[in-house]
């Protein structure tokens, strides 16, 4: 797609994108060729010298058990946060399809946790299942069941992955309520005059017809359990016990910048920005056939 | 009208309450813990109805501010508050001339710009950490508002979201300001920028609570307590070691800093939806 008409200037457009340039120039483009570069070295402790190595960095990396480990807890974490945030989403949004009165007031109720910052959505849940002061722990205690998320791996995971996706339903619920009322209602009348109940109508139909949104909710959903969901694993667990919530974006930041060490901190960088291409290719690709389904 | 069952319609209600139910009630009990004292939040169980110290924890958290942090959280909000607002004009203004450039334009490189652009999508924050620190802390920015807002301006989304808006804008408009003498700048300034309001407005309330909420960044390369911003200094309240967390204090904070972007979204519920919408076309 190219406009027709066009002003003439030699200079005048390098100076109107010369800042967006220069930002991305000095903050993305040079710290990722840097990670990139950095990846293949192996610097000495001081910084004084660095040995080229080729891909040494990411052979230890995955024969480290710690890095091993980190994939799984990422995969269980961001399968989990996803089901979960979309399953309750598609629910509401079903309801709030379906009610005459009030869909609006629900609507405002429901999308507001968006605006909650995932750092201020774990200490939100961190207070409600605080071993000692938690009013959740407190009542779990008293069915019998022994919190203590700061000593158990599962309950730790627990935890982390009801607060992503807490926040998370919100932005789900938005874009399948938006869905739904995109499909037309005479498809769905048809189907109740040749007798499909209210289940056999979302089965059938409604639900073949979400698909596009489903999809890209889910590449959504991954992204931000990927990515964005640092701050609550940082508030809630910081990664522990034992690295049982140790997702793959707090391990960077923590042997990078805990740890200090330069090359397996880069070799992770160059990991992640692998799966984020990935994800990416995928979106676009995904969203071009959206346009016209 | 697909006809409906009365115990279904009662159910549908019960759903959704029980939804804004769940959804809420992490919300109001911080808002309970914030109106305690801390002796009463260490009973077991806590209270679950409103206290008497509403007033004066936000007026210590405020003004005061918790013990492990030498910053009250007036100054914290401040900082947020420059934050989400440097990052939210800062990312509209240079994606829009980026997207004029782009689109107006037949300049060599063009292309090239426009790829290096998108390339940021796929570079956040959180797969370039180390280097990225470094670059900003060799520039000295480190600890400074600049530091704060100018490295996450860049903005491939934003710079889509223009350059899509201003390919439905009509030829004709281009080209009668072509016509009557405008330069480019002035057809930029008079017509295109007008035109655009709407949109702007919608990114702004995105982009203002992307700003305000941002943690990663913040945590890196802020180390001076008076540039914390307000999701820091809860981090900072909430590791005390083996001393006892203010609880009470820490709680105002955590509403206050869900205050601001919740009323954005609740108040501009309209733009934030299309906002929402189009930055993910």
């Amino acid at each position: 797609m190219e406009k027709r008409v066009v002003f003439r200037n030699r200079v005048l457009p390098y100076i109107l994108v010369a800042p967006q340039i220069a930002v991305t120039l000095v903050f993305f483009i040079w710290p990722a060729s840097q990670a990139l570069y950095q990846s293949v070295l192996i610097e000495d402790p001081f910084g004084l010298s660095s040995e080229f190595v080729w891909g040494e960095n990411f052979v230890e990396l995955f024969g480290d058990p710690w890095y091993l480990q980190s994939i799984q807890v990422t995969a269980v974490f961001s399968v989990s946060v996803a089901l979960l945030a979309l399953t309750t989403a598609l629910y509401l949004a079903v309801q709030a399809d379906r009610v005459i009165r009030g869909a609006m007031a629900y609507k405002t109720l429901l999308v507001w946790p968006y605006a909650v910052a995932p750092a201020v959505a774990g200490v939100l849940w961190l207070f409600l299942f605080n071993p000692t002061l938690g009013i959740v722990a407190y009542a779990l205690r008293k069915l019998g069941y022994d919190w203590n998320h700061l000593l158990d791996g599962r309950q730790a995971m627990y935890l982390v992955v009801i607060a992503a996706a807490w926040k998370q339903i919100s932005y789900n619920f938005l874009f399948f309520l938006a869905g739904m009322q995109a499909i037309p209602r005479s498809l769905i009348e048809a189907a109740a005059i040749d007798g499909a109940g209210p289940a056999r109508r979302f089965w059938t139909i409604v639900f073949p017809l979400l698909t596009p949104t489903t999809f890209f909710l889910v590449v959504i959903n991954v992204v931000y359990a990927f990515f964005d969901t640092f701050g609550i694993i940082h508030q809630v667990t910081e990664g522990g016990p034992a690295g049982a919530t140790n997702i793959l974006v707090y391990k960077v930041f923590r042997d990078g910048f805990i740890g200090l060490d330069l090359g397996g901190s880069a070799a992770q960088s160059v990991v992640l920005m692998a799966i984020v291409i990935g994800l990416t290719v995928i979106q676009f690709r995904y969203i071009e056939r959206k346009v016209h389904y | 009208m697909v006809g409906t069952r009365r115990w279904l319609v009662v159910l549908t209600h019960a759903v959704l309450v029980l939804g804004v139910v769940v959804v809420a009630f992490p919300i109001y009990v911080t808002f309970v813990a914030s109106s305690h004292t801390l002796s009463d939040l260490l009973q077991s169980p806590m209270p679950l109805l409103p206290g008497a110290e509403l007033v004066g924890n936000y007026v210590h958290a405020l003004f005061t501010g918790a013990r492990a942090v030498g910053v009250p959280v007036g100054q914290m909000m401040l900082n947020s508050l420059v934050m989400g607002l440097g990052i939210a004009i800062g990312k509209i203004a240079i994606s829009m001339l980026a997207a004029f450039a782009i689109v107006y334009f037949r300049f060599p490189l063009r292309m090239l710009f426009f790829w290096m652009i998108f390339i940021t999508l796929m570079l956040p924050v959180e797969v370039r950490i180390l280097p990225t620190y470094k670059v900003v802390s060799d520039l000295g920015m480190l600890d400074t508002y600049a530091g704060l807002t100018i490295p996450l301006i860049a903005s491939a989304t934003a710079t889509f979201l223009f350059r899509q808006f201003f390919m439905t804008v009509p030829d004709e408009l281009a080209e009668a300001a072509r016509v009557d003498g405008a330069g480019p700048l002035r057809f930029f300034w008079d017509i295109l920028l007008p035109l655009s309001r709407t949109n702007m407005a919608a990114l702004f309330v995105i982009l203002f609570i992307y700003g305000w909420n941002q943690y990663l960044w913040p945590l890196l390369i802020t180390t001076d307590e008076s540039m914390y911003t307000i999701l820091i200094g809860i981090n900072r309240m909430l590791s005390v070691g083996d001393e006892q967390a203010e609880w009470q204090i820490i709680m105002a904070t955590t509403m206050l800093a869900m205050l601001p972007p919740v009323l954005v979204v609740i108040f501009m519920q309209r733009l934030f939806v299309k906002g929402l919408v189009e930055t993910e076309k």
